[in-house]
């Protein structure tokens, strides 16, 4: 570890002190003086028309201030989608409106009717159960496939079907897939469900509403994972509040995973409500609530299939997917079964034609969108399961079917329009098989055989596209926003600085990390530098934290900016020091002159750019505080090689995981301490998606299992220590740090680890089961294991 | 509205509270301690854990007027006299056992009614211990690692 914490270094995190003791400060920590509450009244039926909401005896109630329904937003706009996605025959997706409180329509259990504005929340709560309501329940859209189907219920009358869009990608492989198919010597087909599952991060969404009438100002504190985003499509699509009007500030935020980066209505009604009402309003979720308003995740339907040659290289890829868009297009749900999901289908492997279908569809459920990994691990699961199963047909190693198809020449251009620039999937694979001790798996397996338990073994890869993204690629898929990251750089007169970013950490540690990046540059301690996010006002437009873009984008923000104050910080030196520009050299906060032993420190300079008595004015501005805009060239392309052992109770079908190894490669590392935490939590979400998490809806629309007494999340016991290894490192060739990102690696490459060893200890002990859908409950694994 | 009084982290103190105040809302904006949190209206996810009168107690699932007189611990009371981290806040930043910080005051807690009642647990015991406390960020790997150290032990296992 370098000893000056620069990068490289483990350092602590400085942003633990606050968490540690008590003053964190959430949004929900904050109280705006004269605040006014504000509980929504949500649908409870999946589809209907809703006749009339009859406020008058609700707007009687004590401590009532305002009652909004539907009809206060028909002149605002709906709440607005970020990405359109052009379908196979090259028209745009179907997009309907999505208004910010139901107008006319109810569309899923938990759609907002009316909006109840008192003193108190207990008052907005007793009010909003005396509104009257008359709906004409309509049958649900449940099912994905039903949707479909001729005749099926609308969730929206306007559109001509359920259908979002049926994409096709790539469009023109279709006929050369179909031929592989054809020609293969052995395809191997695979049906799997990725299931729904709902976020949860443990800070609910909270929103705040303020009004500064004297000066015309809105501000929205806002629990979200990038404040700008927040404030372009709320103020720009649905309020009309020009930026320079609007503030939005999400401070310390208690989890996202994907859900917080989405606009939601409730924002918008708070900020409405505050003006409207000329006082603050605050919105806090409660967790039933997030249950059936938070956008859910995942939720596909797929046919995978796998052709191979009679030497066992793969030939083709084919895949028809439904995915579940909800009632409603959530901000960038549309990207995610596609972009984010059919560019991944090459995975590690050089199969030469790839034809991935996706049915987008709307169903009376919770609006769909990205979920940690994001179409990403829906990508690996697939592929991964279908070549492990192509392997037991075959009769072949898995590692070395893997291994044999591995793409092995970067860079590497795949049928699915991405082009990897490095990586070395030999490497993690070897560094898995060792951290993981395979050699040792029999004897593990005897010792779990001696106690009546069944243990199994599962291996996969995954490679990912992540630091999202260069903005013209984004563009042309059908992105309606840039996908660049910002950076100021202010250095203070006595050498201190402060960095504002416009990612925003909400457990990721930036407060520790990007210092790190700063202090290694200059030369200096990190404790000289500060980090500031979350606030529009205090920040350069940026796009925020998701799709594990933070240190790829954003960090490479602060590197341009950082070498633009040392460059002009340099010119400073030369004429204190009386030297040509090209000759001072930057070291350990020290600049001096090449060759001689005249030096300046760091501080004597940044004194000189805002005392500027002897200081070339002529050549240069006073000050020094620079800005840059980073647009990166390319995705990057974490990959690693993960493994699973289970132990399955043949009696009752509960599954332990006893063991889990992930190899990853993530190029440069800048903390690994809080790289290593990264991946813990991405596993230890994929373990909860393999084996407890499940969002179930009934036939009637109903969220079955919408609280914690019910949806299964992981629990300490669940899990085991896990070993995570990150020395394989094949740096990004594009951004200037060489990172490549690692916040979603272990959610996207568990859940294929799992499945197989389970699949694995089933087989082994003499049962045919070749797969199991997710989440593999002890019923599940139980009644496949009697089945066959 | 009647007062309810109570010490807290050693101080008495005392806010209006109606019948049915949580311990949690009374300690969040009756007394504006906000470093206890919320993250369920069923009483699962462990977030809001204090101790009253030395017993871990999750506060949103106790009135206020229950705690009337007695001795309350929260986060905000565990550091050292001097300001410093305490061993398990400590253990906690030293071993990454937080990310968002969401579940670190429940889980400091937790910990520390753990260790009070049985200073050497294993790895089984720690985790069993905090089936009541949810973490969405750790996997629960550096939380364990991190109690495990609180308690001098080493983390046997986990890399
Ligand atoms: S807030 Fe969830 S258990 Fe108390
Ligand atoms: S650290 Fe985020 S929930 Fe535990």
């Amino acid at each position: 570890m370098p000893a000056d914490g620069g990068i490289g270094a483990a350092n602590k995190r400085r942003e633990d002190v606050r968490f540690l003791t008590g003053k964190g400060n959430y949004t929900d920590d904050i109280n705006v003086r004269g605040q006014a509450y504000v509980v929504f009244l949500r649908s409870q039926v999946a589809n209907g028309v809703l006749n009339s909401v009859d406020t008058s005896a609700a707007a009687e109630m004590p401590g009532v201030l305002r009652i909004f329904t539907g009809a206060d937003f028909v002149e605002v706009g709906g709440v607005p989608c970020g990405w359109c996605v052009t379908d196979r025959h090259g028209e745009p997706m179907q997009e309907p409106k999505h208004p910010v409180l139901a107008d006319g329509k109810v569309r899923y259990v938990g759609d907002a009717i009316a909006a109840v504005v008192a003193e108190t929340e207990a008052q907005a709560r007793n009010a909003a159960e005396m509104i009257e309501l008359d709906i004409d329940e309509l049958p649900a859209v449940v099912d994905m496939k039903a949707a479909l189907i001729d005749g099926s219920p609308k969730v929206h009358e306007e559109l001509t079907s359920n259908l979002c869009y049926d994409w096709g990608f790539v469009e023109e492989n279709k006929g050369a897939v179909e031929q592989a198919m054809q020609d293969a010597a052995h395809v191997t087909t695979l049906e799997l469900v990725n299931n729904r599952l709902v976020a949860n991060p443990m800070e609910p969404r909270v929103a705040i509403g303020d009004y500064d009438a004297a000066a015309g100002d809105s501000t929205l504190y806002t629990t979200t994972q990038n404040p700008h985003v927040i404030r372009l499509l709320m103020g720009a699509f649905v309020l009309g509040i020009p930026e320079h009007k609007l503030r939005v500030i999400a401070p310390d935020v208690g989890g996202g995973f994907g859900s917080k980066i989405f606009h939601y209505a409730e924002e918008a009604l708070c900020t409405f409500a505050a003006k409207a009402l000329n006082r603050p309003v605050k919105w806090t979720c409660q967790r039933s609530e997030s249950f059936i308003t938070d956008a859910h995740g995942r939720d596909h339907v797929t046919k995978i299939e796998l052709a191979l040659d009679a030497d066992n290289n793969f030939t083709a890829v084919r895949t028809d997917t439904h995915a579940n868009m909800g009632a409603y297009l959530s901000t960038f749900a549309p990207s995610v079964p596609t972009w984010l999901h059919g560019t991944l289908m090459a995975g590690n492997y050089k199969t030469p034609v790839i034809y991935v279908n996706v049915k987008a569809v709307f169903t009376n459920t919770v609006p769909v969108d990205a979920y940690r990994g994001a179409g990403r691990p829906e990508a690996s699961y697939q592929l991964e399961r279908v070549i492990d199963k192509a392997a037991r047909e075959l009769g072949v190693d898995a590692i070395a079917l893997r291994r044999q198809n591995f793409i092995t020449e970067f860079p590497y251009a795949t049928p699915v329009a991405v082009e990897y620039d490095t990586g070395d999937y030999n490497a993690t694979m070897d560094k898995m098989i060792e951290i993981s001790d395979l050699a040792g798996f029999e004897a593990r397996r005897a010792e779990s055989a001696k106690k009546g338990l069944l243990r199994g073994l599962g291996v996969n890869c995954y490679i990912e596209a992540c630091g999202i993204a260069p903005s013209n690629l984004a563009g042309q898929l059908g992105a309606r926003a840039g996908l660049y990251e910002s950076a100021t750089v202010r250095v203070n007169a006595t050498g201190g600085l402060v960095v504002m970013t416009g990612s925003h950490s909400h457990g990721q540690g930036h407060e520790t990390s990007f210092p790190q990046v700063v202090a290694d540059m200059i030369g200096i301690d990190p404790a000289m530098i500060e980090i500031v996010h979350g606030d529009t006002a205090r920040t350069p437009m940026g796009m925020g934290t998701y799709g594990s873009r933070s240190l790829a984008v954003g960090g490479s923000a602060i590197v341009r900016a950082t070498e633009k104050i040392i460059a002009k910080a340099k010119k400073i030196a030369a004429h204190l020091m009386e030297a040509a520009d090209g000759d001072i050299e930057l070291k350990d906060g020290t600049f001096s002159v090449a060759g001689t032993d005249k030096s300046v420190a760091w501080g004597d300079v940044t004194l000189a750019a805002y005392v500027p008595h002897n200081y070339p004015l002529e050549d240069i501005e006073p000050g020094l505080e620079e800005t840059a805009f980073y647009d990166p060239a390319n995705f990057t392309y974490p990959s690693g090689a993960y493994s699973c052992e289970v132990e399955v109770d043949p009696d009752t079908g509960k599954v332990t995981i006893c063991k889990f190894s992930a190899a990853d490669d993530f190029g440069n590392i800048v903390n690994p301490m809080i790289v290593d935490g990264q991946v813990h939590g991405g596993i230890g979400q994929g373990i909860g998606q393999a084996l407890l998490e499940h969002a179930i809806y009934d036939d009637d629309g109903q969220l079955v299992n919408g609280s914690y007494m019910d949806y299964a999340m992981p629990r300490a016991d669940d899990m085991p220590f896990f070993s995570v290894d990150h020395s394989c490192q094949t740096p990004c060739t594009h951004n200037p740090l060489g990172v490549k990102g690692c916040g979603e690696a272990g959610a996207i490459g568990s859940p294929p680890a799992v499945v197989n060893a389970v699949v694995d200890a089933l087989q082994r002990a003499g049962h045919d089961v070749t797969h199991i859908d997710m989440p593999l409950s002890p019923n599940r694994v139980w009644s496949a294991m009697n089945k066959a | 509205m009647p007062q309810v009084e109570m010490t807290v982290n050693g101080k008495a103190v005392s806010a209006k509270a109606k019948g049915n105040t949580l311990l949690s809302e009374f300690l969040r904006e009756g007394l504006g301690m906000t470093g206890t949190h919320v993250g369920c209206d069923t009483g699962q996810c462990g977030v809001c854990v204090v101790h009253v009168d030395g017993l871990p107690v999750k506060s949103c699932n106790m009135f206020a007027a229950e705690a009337e007189g007695a001795e309350v611990t929260t986060i905000e009371g565990m550091a050292n006299e001097d300001g410093t981290l305490g061993v398990i806040q400590q253990a906690f930043q030293d071993n990454h056992g937080l990310q968002c910080g969401f579940c670190t005051p429940g889980m400091v807690m937790s910990a520390a009614s753990l260790l009070a009642e049985n200073p050497k647990p294993t790895e089984a015991e720690i985790r069993a211990h905090l089936s009541g406390n949810l973490c969405r960020c750790t996997g629960y790997h550096n939380i364990i690692k991190s109690i495990l150290a609180a308690s001098g032990q080493d983390a046997q296992g986990a890399v």
